[in-house]
């Protein structure tokens, strides 16, 4: 293998003079005393390399020698990933035993001790490609398919093959024969190298399946698509974290990865004591059994942020080449394009803009590109739904990060500072946000079969009422409550209703922080009829009062179990109510 | 600081910038101390043997010919039991009078501690102000910034914070302090007879600003030290951290660093970030919770410094100046905890988050009566009444004077609520107003 020495030192940045072949982005190891930190080369530059430490660089000398390993960053996959909380190079956080995070401690991702009971899926002289399912083991109450090494070139013979039975992840369970007939022994664990795209299906169809999260504003109003993208920007203080946290605790996927990238380590450790706790709605087994942590937080070395989001974005495609429903969760991107933006600045590149890197965007562009619903060679799918925070400086959209990745998310959930102040929450800004999926012909199509007739057409309905509504409420601020017409008031109560009792939603209360389609369908109706109806009152203090009992009783149905006891007697207090105000003559 | 015999002392200077020099050396590790001309100097950055060093009391008067001597290691503070009561300066040097301090040599800028070793914040932290006791509740292993303009008592503020907080060890961090304010810190701590607990690190505006980027470092290993091996509940102060942030720009535009937004360098996320996460939950029930101030340019808070800031810490605290009572308070709308959940009502009375929000929201809704004063729309009795309260709120629980425990807080908030409104207008459980509403003699109802 190639060795070198270090020749300079900035920051985290060294040049290394090699002493022969280097690759872009090949992984090595420095010698610093007694520990060996790894370092990612970034640039090269005739014998030259320029790489970036994941670690402290402090004591490096000059003439310190570097080993290179000959393959670029790369994880472990295989059964054990989930449950696991990781660093974003992928060491188990619980297997390092020091209180403070030493440099140079690496550990195996995987455990190699524990036997899981494996099912043969494939038979022998069965002819396979890459990404091809041998067999199956139980990884928490999944089916983990074990798997044709994603990098397996061409056809393979599987010349043998394990009995069902109790194996480690080292153990072999099949001998593949390629074309050549050269032979090549397989156990459970595979490497990737994390920023190339697994890509072993067969195509990538438009995503077109709704995707449940649980929360209204973004199931009913704006739908994120099964192997969709979307993401949240937000100021400070907005509950961007809070959303992303509700999320992962309800959204109706097999698997959960959260990437938090260069965030609070409290976040973390929220996380960390709350999923082992709770349930999972659909499954009942806990929610940290579907879920998988890569944690690189704020203090934690600045170039493995970068390498956090590939990890969740690998472990991700590896569970969907298996079938299942995956959703990835990164909190935040803006923090890894900040860790890209040092390390462009230490190469002394010429700036883009905010002095971010000039390809940012394709950056971006390329990561979210990775997310998808996807045919398997089997005829089964599998999805990556990637949802990313944005941390727009001040606040401000306009900004690199902000601009590079709406232009690639296909959901935009804008939150506002406004509705957070007011502690209207989720604090997603209903009109300003939208999903692209609500303007795809298939979804349209899925929804029109799997939710109701004319969904689409009573979502673009509802959310005209939250516009007139604003459009009231800004005339009456302006006019004066006596100024304008009665209708105004009407409409903007209406749109009050929408507000709370469809956008706003509960994340602290049992029952309400997590809603259903189907019940999610039955208040949007009951909405839509009340704002359908024409109402007359006496004067503008009256629709207020009728309005606020509306709203009252509504809050009542949201916060109590569907359709049970308590729910319908809320409800038929409301149709009461309404009826009352129907005999009322105009 | 000592050189020790029979260290090579190199005397040839080949650049000298602002805040930096480079020579050629040979066997010099990163960010490995030096002493240039006797004056502290820390490696940052190696390009062959072309080593350049940033020094931190400036570069005047250094000449080419200049003694350099490396030192062998990176930045350490001596941490013992002795570092009680004493004030030293950003390299861990008495400037009391006193003698050196004895202890461990620890080097500073440490790693930092493995997530899954930390604990969920869940302890309160009182602090008798209900300013932040009763709204924005402090929890141990909590960081949190005063955001206050230059003109606000903001040290004031923060030195009566510190000493009627209870914790066991105060660690005051002074960046560019003006002597003033060092000496006030210094006469209010002894005034209190608090001073075995308090240790401070100072950097006033008399001292070369790059040392101060020392400060936290020094400020965070010390409380490492009490909070870690000996299990104590430690008290960070940061004054200000806006002043820190400065210093990191001046260092990297002599560095020839490309600025990113209002010139700051672009890693100030990840600087600022650093020291903040110092605050830590230990399982073992030490705790390290840090309190900062970010001066603000007329209020800003989308500038770098405060905005990064915003992202990194729980919450922030403004301090607003009440021209109807004439105090300054803590401003109840744009101050929050993020960690307040983790206690209240827990932890304190169970109808504490309820007459929180209820007190805020009575509060706002003078704003708004206030407003619809100012632009003569005619005010209805309600609004009447919540003027008037809002009054007695910012007198009785929002000023900074204020020094009482959450219950009387508590009380106090009934008090006023059953004062100037019914019991239906104030939202509150029924369980919880049956229970605490003050009748017109200000007894509790049976």
């Amino acid at each position: 293998m190639t060795k070198g020495k270090v020749k300079s030192i900035i920051a985290n940045l060294l040049t290394i003079e090699v002493d022969g072949p280097v690759g872009q982005n090949e992984i090595c190891f420095v010698s610093v005393k007694d520990v060996k930190l790894r370092a990612e080369v970034i640039r090269i530059t005739g014998n030259i390399a320029s790489a970036q430490v994941f670690e402290s660089t402090r004591g490096i000398k000059i003439g310190d020698p570097v080993e290179f390993t000959g393959h670029m960053l790369q994880i472990e996959l295989g059964p054990g990933l989930l449950s696991r909380n990781y660093d974003g190079l992928q060491s188990d956080l619980d297997d390092l035993e020091s209180t403070y995070l030493e440099r140079g401690v690496y550990t195996n991702a995987l455990n190699r001790k524990v036997e899981y009971d494996f099912e043969p899926l494939a038979h022998r002289s069965q002819k396979v490609k890459a990404g091809d399912w041998l067999g199956s083991v139980k990884e928490n109450w999944i089916d983990h398919k074990i798997m044709v090494p994603f990098d397996f070139e061409g056809e393979a013979e599987v010349v043998w093959l394990a009995d069902a039975g109790q194996y480690t992840v080292s153990d072999e369970i099949a001998t593949l024969q390629n074309e050549k007939g050269e032979k090549f022994p397989v156990n459970m664990i595979q490497r990737w190298p994390v920023k190339k795209a697994v890509k072993t299906y067969v195509d990538k169809p438009r995503p077109y399946k709704l995707l449940q999260t649980g929360m209204r504003l973004i199931d009913t109003f704006n739908p994120m698509a099964e192997g969709g993208t979307g993401f949240i920007p937000g100021p400070f203080g907005t509950g961007k974290t809070v959303l992303q946290h509700a999320i992962a605790k309800n959204g109706e996927a097999d698997i959960i990865i959260v990437t938090a990238c260069g965030e609070r380590a409290n976040e973390v450790v929220e996380i960390f004591t709350e999923f082992p706790e709770l349930t999972d709605p659909r499954t009942g087994r806990k929610l940290s059994e579907r879920t998988s942590i890569i944690c690189n937080t704020s203090n934690m070395p600045v170039a493995a942020r970068e390498a956090s989001v590939y990890v969740g974005m690998t472990i991700a495609e590896y569970y969907r080449a298996m079938g299942l429903k995956v959703l990835l969760l990164a909190d935040s991107t803006s923090r890894w394009a900040q860790a890209l933006r040092e390390m462009s600045n230490r190469l002394e590149e010429l700036p883009g803009p905010d002095a971010f890197p000039m390809d940012l965007s394709a950056i971006i562009a390329n990561f979210y590109s990775r997310a998808g619903m996807v045919n398997l060679n089997n005829g089964k799918t599998g999805s990556v739904t990637f949802i990313g925070t944005v941390s727009p400086a001040g606040g401000n959209f306009k900004e690199p990060v902000t601009e590079s990745t709406a232009k690639v998310a296909r959901c935009f959930y804008a939150l506002s500072q406004k509705r957070a102040d007011s502690k209207r929450y989720p604090a997603i800004e209903a009109t300003d946000s939208y999903s692209k999926y609500l303007e795809y012909d298939e979804f349209r199509e899925y929804s029109e079969e799997n939710i109701q007739k004319g969904w689409v057409d009573l979502i673009h309905e509802i959310k005209d009422v939250i516009l007139r509504g604003q459009e009231c409420r800004d005339q009456i601020n302006i006019l004066g409550n006596d100024a304008v017409p009665l209708s105004y008031h009407i409409d903007f109560w209406k749109s009050e209703v929408v507000d709370f009792i469809l956008l706003q939603q509960d994340s602290f209360d049992e029952v309400d922080m997590n809603c259903p389609m189907e019940r999610q369908k039955y208040m949007i109706n009951k909405v839509i009829d009340i704002c359908r109806q024409p109402f007359d009152f006496e004067d503008f203090e009256k629709v207020a009062s009728y309005f606020k009992q509306v709203i009252n009783l509504m809050k009542q149905m949201n916060y109590t179990p569907f359709q049970e006891e308590d729910f319908n007697k809320y409800e038929k207090e409301l149709e009461e109510l309404i009826s009352k105000r129907e005999t009322v003559p105009a | 600081m000592i050189t020790k015999a029979f260290q090579t002392v190199y005397t040839k200077i080949t650049e000298i910038t602002k805040a930096t020099c480079s020579l050629y050396a040979e066997g010099v590790g990163y960010e490995e101390l030096a002493l240039v001309d006797g004056r502290p100097a820390q490696v940052v950055k190696m390009n062959g043997n072309k080593i350049t060093l940033q020094v931190f009391p400036g570069t005047e008067g250094i000449a080419t010919n200049a003694k350099v001597v490396f030192l062998g290691k990176s930045p350490t503070l001596k941490v013992s039991n002795l570092l009680s009561g004493r004030f030293l300066n950003a390299y861990g040097e008495p400037i009391d009078g006193g003698p050196a301090i004895e202890g461990e040599s620890r080097e500073i800028g440490g790693p930092s501690v493995n997530p899954v070793r930390r604990q969920k914040p869940s302890h309160f932290l009182g602090t008798g102000i209900a300013g932040i006791d009763l709204n924005n509740t402090l929890v141990t292993g909590q960081k949190i910034p005063f955001f206050a303009d230059p003109d606000q008592p903001y040290n004031n503020v923060l030195a009566e914070v510190a000493l009627r907080a209870e914790a066991d060890k105060i660690i005051l961090g002074g960046m560019g302090l003006s002597n003033d304010d060092y000496l006030f810190f210094k006469k209010r701590f002894t005034d209190a007879g608090a001073l075995d607990k308090i240790i401070s690190f100072v950097n006033t505006t008399e001292d070369p600003p790059v040392e101060r980027l020392l400060i936290p470092d020094m400020v965070c290993t010390a409380a490492e030290f009490f909070a870690d091996n000996q299990q104590q509940k430690v008290l960070v102060l940061l004054t200000d951290m806006t002043l820190y942030a400065d210093a990191l720009a001046i260092v990297s535009n002599k560095m020839d660093q490309i600025p990113s937004k209002d010139s700051m360098p672009g890693s100030l996320y990840s600087d600022l970030a650093r020291i903040y996460e110092k605050a830590v939950q230990f399982q073992h029930g030490g705790s390290i919770t840090i309190i900062g101030v970010t001066t603000l340019n007329e209020g800003d808070i989308t500038h770098a410094i405060p905005d990064n800031t915003g992202y990194i810490t729980e919450g922030q605290l403004f301090l607003r100046r009440d021209p109807e009572i004439g105090k300054t308070i803590i401003d109840p709308f744009r101050s929050l905890s993020r960690l307040k959940q983790n206690v209240i009502g827990k932890q304190t009375r169970e109808d504490h988050p309820q007459v929180m929000n209820a007190l805020i929201r009575l509060n706002a809704d003078a704003v708004e009566a206030r407003t619809k004063k100012e632009n003569g729309f005619d005010l209805s009795d309600y609004d009447q009444r919540c003027l008037k309260f809002a009054i007695d709120y910012a007198e009785k629980l929002l000023a900074i004077d204020i020094n009482i425990k959450v219950d009387e807080m508590l009380e106090t908030g009934w008090e006023l609520m059953s004062k100037y409104f019914e019991k239906h207008e104030v939202g509150i459980k029924q369980v919880f107003v049956d229970k605490y509403w003050k009748n017109e003699e200000g007894n509790e109802e049976e």
